[in-house]
């Protein structure tokens, strides 16, 4: 948000007290009344509409740290760091085309349009994403000739607004995701405020330039799961059954949600957990509606395997990976491969500190930035004005994020050889404890030093 | 199993059978057909996603009833369906032409680009969804919610609309002959200038329609709603 009402220590009213000062004067903040709470009730009585925001939520829910790994030690050997090998690769959609993707890191990157992202922005994830061999998404407003030329592997999202669908791109793309929902914000649809829609992005959506643009919801001719395994079926005649389908939900009842999508048809399944980013949503939205990653995974893969298709339908997990931890993680709880998207931004560039002095003229600062739906990103990821995205150099910002992927990979690489694993593939949830009673509940994996798994039958 | 084999250019016309042939095989055929081509299609039975995907000038006659997405994302050539068809027909259109004998279940032409899509009969609900250039002529009356967020395109309707007609439409023209049961939020009625006869005349030419072009009336935006407003909040 945009705090218009600044609280604390960025400008000192006169006479004001230092932030560093109310502990020793012995000042209590209400933990109920926090001072984000009464800045968003300030915010909210000065303007009359709801926050919108970019970013994933913002709150401390049970998530990959809460975990731990159990190395390898006398029942268990472990294998060589730097000698024996532990392979990264995986092949997403199978079970139907005939063309599946074949990437060398389960690590992808998440669905941003270009219109939230800058070209630049949306160059460099297609250059970091290929030099290490993995796919990166299109968004909420089509395909880029950038984004395209520059993406080895690109997934096309299929999306309810439908905005610059057209069957050439669809032919073109490497596999089609469907998109239900996101983490962020199950149940709701895009939102691109006028200040993005320039010429470019409004030709590209049909839209009028500079209007607030809210995009639909729900699909325009399907309904329901019976529905959508008709419209599968329509996106495989005209693809000629090449291209590998996904569907993407958001987390909310991803046991269900992941057993319809299968029996709809889908190759792979995506499951975003509530901390996962978006462009534009209502803050309500983003913090209220949805659950944790931790939660959604292991629903999501009782699903498969109930059905006798874990490994065959492919499982993609997003929403708060930062690390090659949180990657391994993901993958022994049943994930077949992970997507990022905040951690993209951030190597790209995202809320780097040399950019404070411009997060403060903007009434946030360098860690905090989450007014993407303003467009005046100073990092120039979150624009579309040219002279902000130029700061970002689509070759140097493409080579940090590869940087990134190869050490998430690494990292991800370091814990499996340690539980002995010859794949990322062959993590498994024994691997894993639990730090807490509601992460053990969550990840269905047992509190640490003991046998229990609170709610296991 | 009828050998599928491409028209020559000396056979005016080649038949798929699908009482003998998957939908695959007719959608494959058209996928690698040639300009100029004519295909007919015998025993649809009402079958999802008959031919989708058409990226050659090629003239497409369905004899029956089609199920969903028939001429689904569908670019150039003709399609004739002498029959109804079911949810979703012609979505995503981008040009050429599809025409519907019969009557359509709803969102026919769902967020068209392009296009013509002629509708004899009658179409259900949500016809023009999320249109997006798309020109829709229908000839009976449509269902409740069509041209719902319609962001481009020209919508005829011959007959009467149903309720909530063109609700959150940014730029899309509506013309409506009979009546309309309800508008939808930022829709409202607009007079009718030469410049709208005009295209109102060449639409229902292009349909094959002798309507009157001064018995409709025309609906699109009143643009109230394209940028937030607190003022707003019980439009929404």
């Amino acid at each position: 948000m945009t705090i218009t009402s600044l609280p604390q220590d960025s400008v000192l009213p006169a006479g004001g007290i230092p932030a560093q000062h109310t502990e020793e004067l012995g000042l209590r903040e209400s933990a109920t009344f926090d001072r984000a709470t009464i800045a968003d009730i300030q915010r909210a009585a000065a303007t009359g509409v709801y926050d919108i925001r970019g970013w994933g939520a913002k709150r401390t829910v049970p998530h990959f740290d809460d975990l731990l790994f159990l190395g390898a030690s006398m029942s268990r050997y472990p294998l060589e760091g730097y000698r024996e090998k532990c392979d990264t690769d995986v092949v997403l959609g199978d079970r139907h085309a005939s063309r599946p993707l074949h990437l060398q890191t389960p690590v992808t990157i998440a669905g941003m349009s270009f219109g939230a992202l800058s070209a630049n922005a949306k160059e460099a994830l297609g250059r970091g994403a290929s030099e290490v061999g993995t796919s990166t998404t299109t968004g909420d407003g089509g395909m880029t000739p950038e984004e395209r030329g520059q993406s080895k592997h690109l997934v096309y999202q299929y999306l309810p607004s439908r905005y610059g669908m057209n069957p050439d791109d669809l032919r073109k793309a490497d596999a089609i995701e469907i998109v239900l929902g996101q983490g962020a914000k199950p149940g709701g649809g895009g939102m691109l405020l006028g200040q993005k829609i320039t010429e470019r992005v409004a030709g590209m959506r049909t839209l009028p330039v500079g209007i607030d643009q809210r995009s639909a919801s729900r699909h325009p001719d399907w309904t329901g799961p019976d529905d959508l395994e008709i419209k599968i079926g329509e996106l495989r005649e005209i693809t000629d059954w090449k291209t590998p389908i996904y569907v993407k939900i958001g987390a909310s009842r991803p046991y269900y949600d992941t057993a319809l999508a299968v029996k709809a048809g889908a190759d792979v399944v995506v499951v975003d957990g509530m901390q996962g980013g978006t462009a534009a949503t209502q803050q309500v939205f983003i913090e209220n509606v949805g659950i944790p990653t931790l939660a959604a995974i292991p629903q999501a893969v009782q699903a498969l395997q109930e059905l006798g298709l874990h490994r065959k339908v492919q499982l993609i997990v997003s929403g708060g990976i930062r690390t090659g931890a949180d990657v391994a993680k993901a993958m022994a709880l049943g994930a077949d491969a992970v997507a990022i998207g905040t951690a993209a931004l951030i190597a790209l560039g995202d809320n780097d500190p040399r950019y404070a002095a411009e997060y403060a003229a903007l009434g946030s600062a360098a860690g905090f930035y989450d007014d993407f739906q303003d467009g005046r990103d100073p990092a120039g990821i979150t624009t579309q004005d040219p002279e902000l995205s130029s700061r970002l150099d689509p070759v140097a910002g493409g080579r940090r994020l590869a940087n990134y992927l190869r050490v998430l990979t690494m990292e991800a690489q370091t814990i499996a050889r340690a539980c002995g694993k010859s794949h990322l593939h062959n993590l498994e949830p024994e691997d894993l404890v639990a730090l807490t009673i509601e992460a053990s509940a969550m990840a269905r994996v047992p509190l640490a030093g003991t046998n229990w798994i609170p709610g296991a039958k | 199993m009828v050998t599928l084999t491409a028209p020559e250019t000396t056979t005016p016309t080649a038949t798929i059978d699908l009482a003998d042939s998957p939908v695959r095989d007719l959608n494959q055929a058209l996928h690698e057909a040639t300009d100029g081509q004519s295909w007919t299609v015998a025993n649809p039975g009402g079958k999802h996603s008959l031919a989708v995907g058409i990226d050659a000038d090629i003239s497409v006659a369905i004899n029956g009833h089609a199920g969903y997405y028939a001429a689904g994302m569908h670019k150039t050539g003709t399609v004739t369906i002498s029959g109804n068809a079911g949810v979703g027909l012609a979505e995503n259109i981008m040009s050429g032409t599809v025409h519907v004998k019969g009557d359509v279940s709803q969102s026919a032409a769902a967020t068209g680009h392009g296009g013509l899509v002629v509708i004899d009969g009658n179409a259900g609900a949500r016809c023009g969804i999320s249109m997006k250039g798309v020109d829709i002529v229908v000839g009976g009356n449509i269902g409740h919610m069509s041209a719902f967020m319609a962001q481009a395109g020209r919508l005829v309707v011959c007959g009467d609309a149903g309720e909530a007609l063109g609700d959150s439409i940014y730029e899309a023209r509506i013309y409506v002959k009979g009546t309309v049961a309800s508008l939808g939020a930022d829709c409202i009625e607009k007079p009718m200038n030469i410049e709208h006869l005009k295209e109102l005349e060449g639409l229902l030419a292009a349909a094959g329609r002798t309507d009157n072009p001064a018995d409709f009336k025309r609906y699109g935006s009143a643009r109230n709603l394209y940028h937030f407003s607190v003022h707003n909040s019980a439009s929404y």
